[in-house]
């Protein structure tokens, strides 16, 4: 009995030391940060690295002891992909938590449903979502007061690619492209800036996101012989008509896919189809291929050595956008202190050559977006990885 | 490059068409065979297809089996599914209609749908081609050969089915509830168990079209569903129940499409498939081979 009552004080004393020698670290208080992101359903795979990189972030952060000795209280919800759920998420943060601001969402969708509550509360909000419409207020023609995002716009990635090939001298291309939000928005914009760019649009073909094969478009488009493929579209189809690309005998005609390639499991399906593709990456997906004077090096290699250390996984493109929108907050934080009015005025005025993962960006009265599309490189697939492509 | 003839284009839409519509007709003739025993529509079909796929791929690139194993291996797993689909979601309903087994096989659809993801993820898998992937050129049109695996088992599948239906016992009885459940437990014929049997049938056939398919398509767990709307299309334009209309449905909707697609307007190709079945069901809604009389006594 006496063993056993001793055993258990011994316990409790253990447990007692355990706590008094792991202290939490003095904090003056705490900067309440909110977060919503896309972390379950169809578009995890954008909501899971982001939230993986912000707790990254806090943590590294508070491990530092804090911004100016206070500590970051990161309060990150899970959207779901869901509209009406993402609404609440942010107006919880905003009114029960009191968040000073506000990093996400992760689509385009969610983002344009939430704009109206950052506005009426006047919380800053940082969106990680690619549609220029977050930040573009149709009837000012300006951006939005409160409201901000980080990742480049399909018009970026666009400019990127009609660049290239205008420098390379091609001007006949033909654009195939999925019938998804995605691929209708990226049609869009090629058809939309190719007479900018000098550009003929010799065909214009669309498969569904769930199609098998995509061998009748392109052989149609073999018929209007064109100097130049480009296509877009995520998920398998855009492996599927690599695929058909290759076995049409078409590899002669270079083929240019969006930014939604960039990852290195579509290299690997292609299953070797994807020799000679071309695309716009941000920097933070080739951090190892930047050269070392590159603004961006630094900041990308660290993220993507800590990312791979922390969750033993690789980098996708989406954290870099969530890496991106905290920080900022953070400076304007260490700056200006937790006054959310402060906060909006410091993002606006004071993001001026910010080294983020997917740019250097410049925030002003008149962009919220604050990249060019020199936030995109031009790669290329040789021997199964990517490379700079001159 | 040089420019391809409008005739080696035609050749290779139908090529193309031929191909997608054998997937389609697979499904179809799965379809066919649930519906002819029970009556129902078998929403959970486009699952055994994508689990065909699927398991494929885990046998033959994860575990490593040879094709010649890997492929009956899935093939019996899948039938195993389907076998586990009745036993377990169409037997114990009590006091059965069409209505509530129909709504049965989705949720069936639903829950392997989502069991896929959690043991697949979200990621699309790839499976070697069956005879490698050096496309062959001919008359100007390519072909991949993997489009002759498709279009092979389409016809080893539909040669096996009609010996199957019209020379063994077995068939014969499954035929025989076909026609009339009751009349058929009457001359002695296990109903149950003829049930059981078209769940592994189809589940069978789906995961054929499944395997077949992955090469071209790469799989990924929520593909079924499309492929379940295309069969069910395919299946409907030849004329439920129907054998050689699930088979001739299969093809026509899978070369409308790639016609279309090249000759008219790709963003529209689905459409042009789906104004073709309404147009056949317009002119004769029980489809190109059903009988409107037989049509009349089914339930659904």
């Amino acid at each position: 009995m006496t063993l056993r009552r001793i055993s258990i004080i011994a316990t409790i004393c253990l447990f007692g030391v355990g706590l008094l020698i792991n202290p939490a670290q003095a904090f003056k208080g705490t900067y309440k940060v909110g977060a919503v992101f896309s972390v379950t359903g169809r578009t995890s795979f954008l909501g899971d690295p982001e939230k993986k990189t912000a707790e990254m972030i806090a943590e590294q952060i508070n491990n530092a002891g804090g911004i100016n000795g206070h500590k970051l209280e990161l309060i990150i919800y899970d959207s779901e992909g869901d509209a009406t759920k993402c609404n609440l998420a942010v107006k919880k943060l905003i009114i029960k938590d009191k968040v000073c601001a506000v990093i996400g969402p992760s689509l385009s969708g969610t983002s344009l449903a939430v704009l109206p509550v950052a506005e009426k509360n006047k919380t800053p909000l940082i969106s990680c979502a690619a549609s220029y419409k977050i930040v573009h207020n149709e009837k000012t023609g300006k951006p939005y007061k409160w409201v901000f995002k980080t990742p480049q716009t399909d018009t970026m990635a666009v400019e990127a690619i009609y660049s290239h090939l205008f420098k390379r001298g091609l001007n006949k291309i033909a654009i195939i492209s999925v019938t998804s939000g995605f691929g209708a928005s990226g049609r869009g914009e090629l058809i939309r800036l190719a007479p900018t760019y000098g550009m003929t649009i010799v065909a214009d073909e669309k498969y569904g996101p769930k199609d098998t094969d995509m061998t009748a478009q392109l052989t149609k488009i073999k018929g209007k012989t064109p100097q130049v493929i480009v296509n877009w579209s995520v998920g398998p189809t855009q492996v599927t008509v690599l695929r058909n690309w290759r076995d049409l005998g078409m590899s002669s005609i270079p083929f240019y896919q969006s930014h939604g390639f960039g990852s290195r499991k579509n290299i690997e399906l292609a299953a070797g189809a994807a020799e000679g593709i071309l695309c716009p990456l941000g920097s933070c997906n080739i951090a190892g291929l930047l050269s070392a004077s590159h603004p961006q090096k630094d900041v990308t290699m660290k993220y993507s050595k800590d990312y791979k250390a922390k969750y033993n996984e690789s980098l996708s493109s989406f954290g870099g956008h969530a890496w991106d929108a905290l920080q900022m907050v953070v400076q304007a934080l260490s700056n200006v202190g937790d006054d959310k009015a402060k906060i909006r005025d410091y993002l606006e005025n004071n993001i001026k050559d910010f080294v983020g993962q997917h740019g250097v960006f410049n925030y002003s009265s008149n962009d919220h977006n604050g990249l060019s599309k020199d936030a995109f490189n031009m790669v290329v697939v040789k021997d199964g990885d990517w490379f700079l492509a001159d | 490059m040089e420019k391809i003839t409008l005739a080696s284009q035609l050749l290779q839409y139908l090529i193309t068409g031929l191909t997608v519509g054998s997937v389609y007709a697979m499904v179809a003739v799965g379809f066919n065979i649930i519906y002819n025993v029970t009556e129902i529509i078998n929403f959970a079909q486009g699952e055994f297809v994508m689990l065909g796929g699927l398991i494929m791929v885990f046998f033959h690139v994860a575990v490593g089996l040879p094709l010649i194993l890997a492929f009956p291996a899935t093939v019996i797993l899948v039938t195993l599914v389907g076998m586990l689909l009745d036993r377990l979601a169409i037997r114990p309903i009590r006091r059965p209609s069409v209505l509530t087994l129909i709504i049965a096989t989705i949720a069936a659809s639903i829950l392997i749908k989502g069991a896929a993801m959690f043991i697949w993820g979200k990621d699309p898998y790839d499976l070697p081609a069956f005879s490698g992937r050096n496309p062959i050129t001919f008359l100007g049109a390519v072909i991949q050969p993997q489009y002759f695996w498709v279009i092979g088992f389409l016809v080893i599948t539909a040669i096996a089915l009609s010996i199957f239906f019209d020379r063994t016992i077995i068939g014969k009885a499954m035929s025989a509830c076909a026609d009339n459940a009751d009349a058929a437990s009457l001359v002695g014929i296990n109903v149950k168990q003829m049930i059981l049997l078209s769940f592994a049938l189809s589940a069978g056939i789906g995961a054929v079209a499944g395997i077949t398919v992955t090469p071209i398509s790469l799989m990924e767990y929520d593909r079924g569903v499309m492929l379940a709307i295309k069969g069910f299309g395919a299946a409907i334009l030849g004329g439920l129940g129907s054998f050689p209309g699930a088979i001739l449905g299969g093809l026509i909707i899978g070369s409308i499409e790639s016609f279309g697609a090249g000759l008219i307007s790709s963003g529209y190709k689905d459409a042009f498939a789906l104004l073709v079945l309404m147009a056949v069901l317009f002119f004769k809604p029980s489809g190109i081979f059903g009988d409107i009389e037989i049509s009349k006594i089914k339930r659904f």
